[in-house]
């Protein structure tokens, strides 16, 4: 790799206003307007700017008539009822962007989620079946079972990337189909539901459910707790030594050695914490409605990939992933709501995601050859 | 079961070649210097185009032609995006794997009318080498794009070691720079493999919908693009090295599919190919470091 990823940290840039004198008192019409034309021009604008454009071609070309696609998507996403739901598949969409955000950060690409979240999905299912449980702990352990395993399943890259050079990129993928087809394995016959023909789990018991927030029947408290996780992230990436370690390390892993940096080992950690979170998605939407391991129902929406598009469209700027999510999650879930309403195949929220990476890739290294071109003369 | 059985080997060939074909794609990026995992995607979108073409002409060597041109086109992104803008070649594969997945089972409800498994009698598929008048054992029952996967691989392997062309292809990826500073165009050379990945893509997805059998469906690349960028991790940049890595997926494939008539469990024989090939991946790792470093 000899040019630095979009996702690895960029040199702290925010605190120069674009091209403004910084004390010659600009008039406050100027400073709206600098700051409209920096919003507009940034890389994550006009990377969604530049995938729908590009996605709109898609459908004029197969002859989708976007000005009814469009509303459709934003209806399916965001009307009254389906807002409720676009929450519920936030809480999950969150929690994989950390899964790939995590070890980005130490410029490992984590692309096993689907593994990692499939895994930890079955432990948690497999923990509230089989093991007695005590009122209070019943839905924590589950949880944090699920975490584990999907930090150990994600952990298994870091020695194959820091002893072996293997990137972890391709581990990662590699470990991800069997790891899936292991839990499809286990929910199909160990723990799968008798008589019923159905690849599911029986329901979980009552206890190791999650309880739902007031008034909602799909949002539990996984979005709290996801919440509250992320803000930890967030403050941990920008105010600690671990995070302050794993930003060098992903700048430059061999002056973060040089500097004293144990970068094997935060390898191994990033990767285990991004498991770890991808493992606790998988929980916290198998102890969620309708309470039972599906099989398939895990992987089949997608989480993984809406999260690496939201992830790198958020440009290393971490407080920006929430929002990525946030507009990346109504897209995908709006899909839904396009095909239902306007017979537009939903597969067109993928595309749309696909071109927001290649775009946001390509932005990122012009502007920073800008840059650099700029400081050089 | 009998391993030198006529039908496994012929099982071998098929489970091997769309890989040997996107591999030696990986191959030539490798040589000069260009770490390409768009192979997935691409491999995925040569198969969607040879059924379309093929659907839409009902001959099967158009949808070859098709998918070789069609998918060269797919790999003008990366090729437009990392050479000619410096975009990392990884983040950008990432992304045109995701859209090929999205695009291919977009367009297929488009022109198809439904997702999932499209097959009909009409789709023209491959002839076999048999049909053709080369009736020999094994290889009879193969679509020729298998022989010509296996020519390609010595061709290619002629071609770094015996041309001119070849010998500055790896000058640029073992110096760029030095490459850069003896007059040659390290970014026309880059875009000239990485498009000839994309065609060799093609072609593999080519042999993939319309030799190994006929018919498309979402995802039916399965990771078998990356296969065959692990396969070129193990092979280096020796052609036939990436064909035995290559074979080891095939053989793998092959006797999961066996096993699966004896009782494996189907996720069973559908992991082992990927299990397989981490084994050997690290395998080569902990080979490697047990050598001697080389001095450089």
């Amino acid at each position: 790799m000899t040019t630095p990823a979009p996702g690895t940290p960029a040199p702290d840039t925010t605190a120069a206003p674009g091209g403004e004198p910084r004390d010659g008192g600009p008039s406050p019409g100027a400073r709206v307007l600098g700051w409209a034309r920096r919003i507009v021009l940034s890389t994550p604008v006009l990377a969604i700017g530049g995938a729908l454009v590009l996605t709109t071609l898609v459908m004029l070309a197969v002859g989708v008539d976007p000005s009814l696609a469009y509303p459709a998507l934003l209806r399916g996403a965001l009307a009254d009822g389906n807002l409720e739901y676009t929450i519920a598949a936030f809480v999950p969409t969150l929690g994989m962007a950390l899964a790939f955000a995590i070890p980005l950060r130490a410029c490992e690409f984590n692309l096993g989620g689907d593994g990692q979240m499939a895994i930890g999905g079955v432990t948690a299912a497999a923990i509230a079946l089989h093991l007695p449980m005590v009122a209070g702990v019943a839905v924590v352990l589950p949880l944090a079972a699920a975490a584990l395993a999907g930090g150990l399943v994600a952990g298994l890259s870091a020695p194959l990337r820091t002893r072996l050079g293997i990137p972890a990129i391709v581990t990662t993928l590699l470990i991800s189909t069997p790891a899936v087809a292991f839990a499809s394995y286990l929910v199909r016959f160990p723990l799968g539901e008798q008589g019923t023909g159905i690849a599911q789990t029986p329901p979980l018991p009552d206890a190791t459910h999650l309880p739902a927030l007031a008034g909602s029947s799909y949002v539990t408290i996984g979005l709290p707790l996801i919440a509250l996780l992320t803000v930890a992230w967030l403050y941990a990436d920008s105010r600690t030594v671990l995070g302050y370690e794993i930003r060098a390390t992903g700048q430059n892993r061999d002056f973060a050695r040089y500097g004293g940096v144990a970068v094997n080992r935060l390898a191994a950690v990033t990767l285990a914490g991004g498991g770890a979170f991808a493992g606790l998605v998988g929980a916290l939407i198998v102890l969620g409605p309708p309470y039972r391991y599906v099989d398939g129902a895990l992987t089949a929406p997608g989480y993984t990939f809406t999260a690496v598009a939201a992830v790198l469209l958020a440009t290393a700027r971490p407080i920006a992933v929430p929002f990525a999510v946030a507009l990346l999650t109504v897209l995908q879930v709006g899909g839904q709501g396009m095909e239902r309403e306007a017979g537009v195949p939903s597969q067109l929220t993928q595309i749309v995601q696909g071109l927001i990476i290649v775009i946001v890739a390509v932005f990122a290294t012009v502007r920073h050859l800008r840059a650099r071109r700029g400081a050089g003369a | 079961m009998n391993i030198f059985e006529a039908s496994f080997l012929a099982a071998v060939l098929t489970a091997t070649t769309p890989v040997v074909l996107a591999a030696l794609g990986g191959l030539i990026c490798q040589v000069a210097g260009v770490f390409n995992i768009a192979l997935e995607g691409q491999l995925l979108w040569g198969a969607f185009t040879a059924v379309v073409f093929s659907h839409l002409t009902g001959s099967a060597w158009a949808g070859v032609v098709g998918a070789m041109i069609v998918t060269l086109v797919y790999a003008a992104v990366l090729s437009l995006a990392s050479v000619t803008f410096r975009a990392d070649p990884i983040v950008v594969a990432v992304g045109t794997n995701l859209l090929a997945l999205g695009l291919t089972a977009f367009l297929m409800r488009q022109i198809f009318g439904s997702g999932g498994t499209y097959s009909s009698p009409d789709l023209a598929g491959l002839p076999t080498l048999a049909e053709l008048g080369l009736d020999v054992p094994v290889l009879g029952s193969q679509s020729p794009l298998v022989l010509l996967a296996f020519v390609l691989v010595a061709v290619v392997g002629w071609w770094l070691r015996r041309t001119r062309s070849g010998l500055r292809l790896r000058g640029i990826g073992q110096h760029q720079a030095a490459a850069a500073a003896l007059g040659l165009k390290v970014g026309g050379y880059r875009h000239g493999v990485v498009l000839a990945a994309g065609a060799l893509c093609g072609l593999a997805g080519a042999q993939l919908a319309l030799g190994n059998v006929t018919l498309f469906s979402e995802g039916m690349s399965a990771g078998r693009g990356w296969v065959a960028v692990v396969a070129v991790m193990l092979g280096g940049v020796l052609p036939w090295r990436v064909l035995l890595a290559c074979l080891l997926f095939g053989v793998a494939e092959a006797v999961g599919f066996r096993l699966q008539g004896v009782g494996l469990p189907q996720q069973a024989a559908d992991s082992a190919p990927y299990v397989i090939t981490l084994f050997a991946l690290i395998l080569a790792g902990v080979a490697a470091r047990r050598r001697p470093k080389e001095i450089s």
